[in-house]
């Protein structure tokens, strides 16, 4: 079934069955490996992605239902120059990651999530609600939690300077 | 696993997806969150899927304000997601209602499984932790099925059969939920036991009461995952109505509970009430299944215990929000 769709600001136009997931097309048709695949059944949140700016969860999706929408993944987060994120440099600052199987998926919750209200991490139990979205078996989440604060405070900071 | 082939249909009116279900083994694709894992299994193997995203009318939530019959309701379409009752300000005038279904919300697994999962699609799936049906069931929501014949309504309390069971015939669409608004003045309670943030409810209780002079004129009790289907609590309901409860009632109930000493025969009294209907619960309504973890027993005094802690926040609610007390 031919389905167009925008991945990471490039337009793509795939051939796909009815029954491939978003997160196998991004994979296998798109080439895109960062969004990883763990439980398959949206418990672990390793194939977050963003759709029309939602965080959703990948491998509960079919491609075929983004025809004509928008996809982020992790490897449409950094600047065309290679310059990261500030997610990105807050979780490689806070060691807010071990094995790395996750990283992408809490990227794209959190960066939907801060997109959406920057104010979710200022406020503790709205971030604590966000952050058992995803699975982490390595750091424990904390790291994980600073890692958004200060990443929040980056954005904002970006914000000010450009007004 | 990955799902089994199936035929995709996307239609853009309601007309048209009533008319798709028809198929053979036809199932509805909403938010996906429970559907697309099951397909994931296997476990689901539906030979035509019918994608409702892409039908824009049914995403509407519209409020009937309440006429002079107090017939006032939430209109829920299919395509609203449990996100949309987080936050009660985004439904203002709704009220009581709106602080009920926000706090429900919070209780629905986690936030991105909240941006595609629907109230409608949580309905017709009937998962026995659920927590929608229970709040329907105990509100006395109406519910519009849309089949090849017409449409035709069911009470929520009839629409429920048992695990993963409803009325719903297969060529049926669920294509509104009715919720009545709540009294003015009334307060809202929801209290969930769960193992972990964001697993399944193992049990939980809804609770919402008014009151008029420190006595119960209005209230309304259900369970979730008491029974083998939702279940409103009519007879704790019965042990409340015309009963006293104020706000110390409640606490005193937690004293007495707790084996402490009540002080004025007032919250005694309050107490009692509350108390007694929170045994009501869980001795005469629910109707607890051999768990593997959870004995009857068990189960009987923790719906107790629930109920119990929803109506003392009901309580402080009403004293915080309406006129109540």
């Amino acid at each position: 079934m031919r389905t167009r769709l925008t991945v990471n600001g490039q337009a793509r136009e795939l051939d796909v069955e009815p029954r491939r997931t978003l997160a196998d097309a991004l994979r296998e048709d798109c080439g895109l490996t960062g969004t990883h695949l763990a439980c398959e059944h949206g418990v672990c949140g390793a194939c977050t992605v963003l759709v029309d700016g939602e965080a959703v969860r990948s491998c509960l999706m079919f491609a075929v239902q983004c025809d004509g929408r928008q996809v982020r993944t992790v490897e449409g987060l950094a600047a065309a120059d290679g310059t990261p994120h500030p997610l990105q440099e807050a979780f490689s600052a806070e060691h807010a990651l071990q094995c790395g199987f996750c990283t992408p998926g809490f990227l794209m919750l959190a960066a939907g999530a801060l997109a959406r209200d920057p104010s979710v991490a200022a406020d503790p139990d709205r971030l604590r609600e966000l952050l058992t979205s995803n699975l982490c078996r390595c750091t424990g989440y904390e790291s994980i939690r600073r890692a958004v604060v200060r990443a929040a405070g980056e954005l904002d900071g970006a914000r000010h300077a450009d007004s | 696993m990955k799902p089994a082939p199936f035929e995709y249909l996307a239609p853009r009116g309601a007309a048209e997806a009533v008319e798709a279900l028809s198929g053979e083994d036809a199932r509805v694709l909403a938010g996906g969150q429970s559907l697309v894992l099951e397909m994931n299994y296997r476990t689901a193997r539906p030979a035509r899927l019918v994608d409702i995203n892409r039908v824009e009318e049914f995403a509407r939530l519209d409020v009937d304000r309440a006429g002079e019959s107090g017939d006032g309701a939430l209109r829920v379409r299919p395509l609203v997601r449990h996100r949309a009752f987080e936050l009660p300000v985004e439904h203002a005038g709704v009220g009581p209602l709106a602080r009920l279904l926000s706090l429900v919300a919070h209780h629905i697994a986690h936030p991105p499984i909240r941006a595609r999962g629907t109230m409608l699609g949580s309905l017709a799936y009937a998962h026995p932790a659920a927590e929608w049906p229970a709040v329907a069931t105990t509100l006395g929501a109406h519910l519009d099925l849309a089949g090849p014949d017409g449409t035709r309504t069911v009470a929520a309390g009839d629409f429920f059969t048992g695990p993963f069971g409803t009325v719903r015939r297969p060529e049926e669409l669920l294509i509104q939920a009715r919720l009545p608004l709540l009294p003015e003045g009334a307060g809202v309670g929801f209290v969930e036991h769960r193992r972990t943030h964001a697993s399944f409810a193992a049990l939980a209780a809804i609770a919402v009461l008014r009151l008029r002079d420190g006595v119960v004129d209005w209230v309304r009790l259900g369970l979730v995952n008491a029974a083998d289907r939702p279940v409103r609590a009519h007879a704790a309901e019965r042990a409340l109505l015309g009963q006293p409860a104020g706000t110390e009632a409640a606490s005193a109930a937690r004293a007495v509970s707790g084996g402490g000493a009540a002080s004025a025969a007032g919250a005694v009294d309050g107490a009692g009430a509350v108390a007694g209907a929170a045994e009501v619960a869980g001795d005469v309504d629910a109707d607890p299944r051999p768990q593997p973890h959870a004995s009857i027993a068990y189960q009987r005094h923790a719906v107790t215990v629930l109920v119990r802690r929803a109506l003392d926040q009901a309580l402080r609610d009403a004293r915080v929000s309406g006129d109540g007390g």
